[in-house]
């Protein structure tokens, strides 16, 4: 076996390891807690800087388990996010359908990359789905945001190496048997 | 020889392609989008799924609250100390103005009296609220506050803190209500200069834009520095609130207006405890309008208040 460089247990999954399949509950758990962590009333700055938990587990989720999650899911979820939103239902619903299909079209280059470079990319699906929300709102009427606008999509590509290695943790197998 | 299957085994089958999935939902949220902010059929489903989030969000604000419970019953005592005093001393200077506005106030109703004029108009009583948390949606100047209709609360209360109007009630829900700001983009407020009794609208003007008087004459006389009070024109607020004050006036020749930009005394998304103004029924009916049915038919989109 090839020896690759050391990636440290905290890391994400060599080309070389093979991967549990993800525990279909794991999935919903992992939706469920990204759409608390984006309803957890919050003020000021941190409401200005909080970055789209749901998008980003849904872009993780529809580019590694495309067979369970993938437009129709993100277009339920996008809908509860507009409800506990109170704001205009089916914007965020269809930003996410997009960011779903997105993911389906680039899932298969995305893998091939280091996870920084992975975010890169990242990056633009998320502002692509912050857009879109501003497009939806700007023909509803609305005046244009301030430039700050974009910093929870770009601050979200940031996290996305930190949530691709704890979404990944259940499924690597045990390091005794991975010994063997 | 048997030929080649064609047909995919189901292993492979995934249903429709990602695109004709990307083009069912995307024509579905279209549709919702137009139902919800064209009819405005989803009021409803929006009331009960309020209803239904609010333990859960308010048990997400649990650990900030009690944060904020054990720190602050740990706070130093002579901060304590000091807060007091301070509110004493605020206390004692307002004095003589409350004392004085009981006595004006007498002056006022028995000179209406006089003269035969309609007793002013004075919100009656009002609820202290506290403010919850402010709107996740980047596109709107909202705030929660943490009573709703269980404490009376209606739709078109203006709301105030000890500054100045803050905004006014635009939702209503059990257990708490909606404040839009007078920042926000759809919101309106007629006001009076204090100086020199123009009367004029306060536009708000959207997220991290100054408010402005629009339809303003460039020879209107207005100042930088002006104070503008509510004029009690629109029957939410009562007259005399501190709204803002002007902070430039910019009269350019090409222009059909004044631009009058205006910055907000109270703090808007500051002030942690509000007071909701209940609106007093003393408000006359509004006079049939010539013109109404006219414009009825016409169609005309006001910027009315939601």
């Amino acid at each position: 076996m090839r020896v690759l460089p050391s990636v440290g247990s905290f890391g994400p999954a060599s080309h070389d390891e093979i991967l549990r399949p993800a525990k279909p509950w794991f999935i919903l758990l992992s939706l469920l807690l990204a759409l608390v962590a984006n309803l957890v009333p919050v003020s000021g700055t941190a409401l200005a800087l909080r970055p789209d938990f749901l998008a980003l587990v849904l872009l993780y989720w529809c580019i590694q388990q495309p067979r369970f999650v993938g437009v129709g899911t993100a277009w339920v979820f996008g809908l509860l996010m507009d409800v506990g939103d109170a704001t205009v239902f089916g914007q965020h619903a269809l930003a996410y359908a997009v960011l779903a299909y997105g993911a389906e079209y680039f899932r298969r280059r995305v893998l091939r990359f280091p996870l920084w470079q992975q975010a890169v990319q990242v990056a633009v699906l998320l502002v692509l789905c912050a857009l879109l929300v501003l497009l939806v709102r700007f023909v509803g009427g609305s005046t244009l945001p301030h430039w700050t606008y974009l910093e929870p999509p770009l601050i979200g590509a940031l996290l996305w190496p930190l949530v691709s290695v704890l979404l990944q943790t259940p499924q690597r197998p045990s390091r005794s048997r991975s010994r063997n | 020889m048997r030929p080649i299957p064609v047909y995919t085994p189901a292993f492979f089958n995934r249903g429709p392609s990602p695109l004709a999935r990307l083009a069912f939902f995307g024509v579905l949220s279209l549709a919702l989008l137009f139902a919800d902010t064209r009819y405005r059929y989803l009021e409803n489903v929006r009331q009960v799924v309020v209803a239904v989030l609010y333990p859960v969000q308010r048990g997400l604000q649990m650990p900030g609250v009690a944060f904020a419970y054990v720190t602050g019953y740990f706070g130093s005592k002579r901060e304590l100390a000091d807060e007091n005093s301070m509110l004493k001393q605020e206390l004692v200077a307002r004095g003589p103005a409350t004392q004085g506005f009981a006595r004006a106030q007498d002056e006022n109703a028995r000179l209406r009296a006089l003269l035969d004029m309609r007793t002013q108009y004075y919100a009656a009583t009002s609820t202290a609220v506290q403010v919850l948390y402010s709107s996740r949606d980047p596109f709107a100047q909202k705030l929660f506050v943490d009573k709703g209709s269980n404490a009376g609360i209606v739709a078109g209360a203006g709301v105030v803190d000890e500054n100045g109007v803050v905004g006014q009630v635009t939702r209503v829900f059990p257990f708490m209500a909606e404040v839009t700001l007078i920042t926000d983009r759809d919101q309106a407020v007629p006001v009076q200069v204090e100086r020199s009794a123009v009367r004029s609208v306060l536009f708000g003007n959207g997220t991290g834009r100054a408010p402005e008087l629009r339809f303003t004459s460039p020879s209107a006389d207005l100042r930088i520095g002006d104070r503008l009070l509510t004029s009690g024109l629109d029957g939410t607020y009562p007259p005399g609130l501190a709204v803002a004050e002007i902070v430039d006036v910019v009269r350019d020749s090409g222009q059909m207006f004044a631009r009058i930009v205006c910055k907000p005394l109270a703090g808007i998304d500051q002030s942690e405890y509000l007071l909701v103004l209940w609106p007093s029924a003393a408000m006359p009916p509004r006079p049939e309008e010539p013109g109404a049915a006219e414009a009825a038919k016409k169609g005309g989109r006001g910027r009315g208040r939601r």
